[in-house]
């Protein structure tokens, strides 16, 4: 995407503004754990963000913050609902944050939750579930989409009467890749999307990627193989800077100034 | 952006005490429409105390719940006529207990007893109530044959499906749960877990739901109450208090959960 266009000058769909997380852990005697401090990051719709750096930096840690899966210590973590209105995460009611996930945030954990009993087609189809309800004919075309994802991530259609904890972790990768991508949302945050899929199914999700860019999605990612960062990332920041800023915030340059030439 | 202006259930420093005890204190959510919400906790946190407070099923000593009913209107259930109550109770509410014993006839049929709420609101015709009897009894996976015989004769997890299909008849838009999976054995928990999950989406319902097992409340509830001595310690998505506990009481429960 142009930097020139209108939707890149618009407000962007994430902004995180002075974001801190600390565990307080009660059970070690209120030990904490400081794991980012003061950390600022937008994302523009058709950008695609790459988190880069070792484990154990957070890089997790702050997509689950904005899929308020985790709560922010400090700080504000701003979201463009598809109306156009801004939601600040740190004070939403939780009925507000099931919304935002129904409707705007999109994530892939790193690993697949997986429902005892429910068939593959039926975890992919759920996003969809919700918005149908008692809707027979809606619920029929969940399903068919769900095939049609499953397909497109080769996941063969004789697996999909089956729950799928019995399958290997590339394919319970893709299935969750399926579940999340089977409703457009205008932001999407990928944890190592990629980590257990080979060469084929890779580039699969690689042209998903570009595809939700193209489409103006805003993504946030955290890729183990550089060469799949360097094929979706319109730009890339170093979370260990992140850290760096907590212990000497004044003289460090801003996280989010730190740009890789696309 | 939402249809609904009010919450279904508005429940405000609700209290109970039993002597010089106070069972619950201050207890204070609201509950939306669609919204499963559960209340954890251990053995004597209150829990109970609290869901039968909410159900109008006991008096609280402080505090208040309003309902709204169809027509828009917030009621007090615990001021309102208990004739009122009684109505609500069989049409817009359900309330599933632990023990299925507590929540069925035993010695009338399975039909009688999915059909007893739709007999109460006086429908009368028998083809009508059988084949409505027989839809519920497929839709909660237990064969129609068995139609006529008493719930005596169902095993557990049976029994406990069939008390869910004789609470839902009335199409209620809330249901209180107590317990519901406890003292089943594993398989048959989790094929009840995952009926209720389905039943709970497609109808659309609101379901207060009281569990010691977080594993329950992981898989069917939107939002979570914690809640220790009687008191609510932590309120959050049900996520969100599982994988980010704040309250030391909580971060008890949840790393004392043995992972299988």
């Amino acid at each position: 995407m142009n930097a020139n266009t209108p939707l890149a000058n618009a407000t962007p769909i994430l902004a995180i503004e002075r974001v801190s997380k600390r565990f307080t852990m009660h059970q070690q005697h209120g030990a904490v754990l400081q794991v980012f401090d003061r950390v600022d990051l937008q994302v523009d719709a058709g950008e695609c963000v790459v988190l880069d750096g070792p484990s154990g930096m957070g890089k997790s840690t702050l997509l689950k913050l904005i899929y308020a899966n985790y709560r922010a210590s400090s700080g504000d973590i701003w979201v463009r609902r598809q109306d156009g209105e801004r939601v600040n995460l740190s004070d939403a009611d939780p009925r507000e944050l099931v919304a935002l996930r129904r409707y705007t945030i999109g994530y892939v954990s790193q690993f697949l939750r997986v429902i005892p009993r429910v068939s593959t087609l039926d975890v992919v189809a759920e996003p969809l579930d919700e918005d149908a309800g008692g809707n027979l004919a809606a619920r029929a075309d969940a399903r068919e989409k769900a095939g049609h994802w499953l397909a497109r991530l080769r996941i063969p259609e004789r697996l999909w009467s089956l729950p799928p904890a019995t399958f290997s972790g590339g394919e319970q990768q893709r299935v969750n890749i399926a579940r999340s991508l089977i409703k457009a949302r205008p932001l999407l945050l990928l944890d190592e999307p990629t980590a257990s899929l080979d060469a084929a199914n890779t580039r699969t999700v690689i042209e998903l990627i570009l595809e939700a860019r193209s489409n103006g999605t805003a993504v946030l990612g955290i890729f183990h193989d550089p060469a799949v960062a360097d094929a979706v990332a319109t730009r890339r920041i170093p979370v260990a800077g992140f850290r760096e800023a907590s212990s000497d915030q004044a003289a460090r340059p801003h996280p989010t100034t730190q740009r890789v030439p696309a | 952006m939402s249809p609904h202006p009010s919450p279904l259930l508005r429940v405000r420093g609700v209290s109970k005490r039993y002597g010089q005890q106070w069972a619950v204190q201050e207890a204070s959510f609201d509950l939306w429409p669609g919204e499963v919400l559960a209340i954890v906790g251990e053995s004597g946190s209150g829990k109970t105390t609290l869901l039968n407070a909410l159900a109008a099923r006991l008096q609280p000593d402080g505090g208040e719940v309003h309902f709204l009913a169809r027509d828009g209107q917030p009621q007090n259930v615990h001021t309102m006529s208990q004739a009122q109550q009684r109505l609500l109770a069989r049409t817009d509410w359900g309330f599933v207990t632990q023990h299925a014993a507590d929540g069925l006839r035993m010695d009338v049929s399975a039909g009688a007893n999915v059909c007893e709420r739709l007999m109460g609101l006086g429908q009368r015709h028998y083809g009508e109530l059988r084949s409505q009897a027989e839809a519920w009894l497929r839709r909660v996976e237990i064969d129609p044959i068995r139609i006529d015989d008493a719930p005596r004769t169902f095993s557990g997890g049976m029994r406990q499906r069939l008390q869910i299909a004789r609470n839902l008849v009335t199409q209620p838009r809330l249901v209180f749960m107590d317990e519901p999976t406890s003292g089943l054995d594993v398989s048959v928990q989790a094929r009840l877990l995952d009926l209720l999950r389905q039943l709970t989406r497609e109808m659309q319902l609101a379901v207060v739901i009281v569990t010691h097992d977080l594993a329950v409340a992981r898989l069917l509830a939107h939002r979570m109450v914690v809640m220790q001595g009687g008191r609510v310690v932590e309120t959050g998505l049900t996520d969100q208090v599982l994988d980010d506990p704040q309250h030391p009481y909580t971060q008890l429960l949840v790393s004392s959960v043995l992972q299988p």
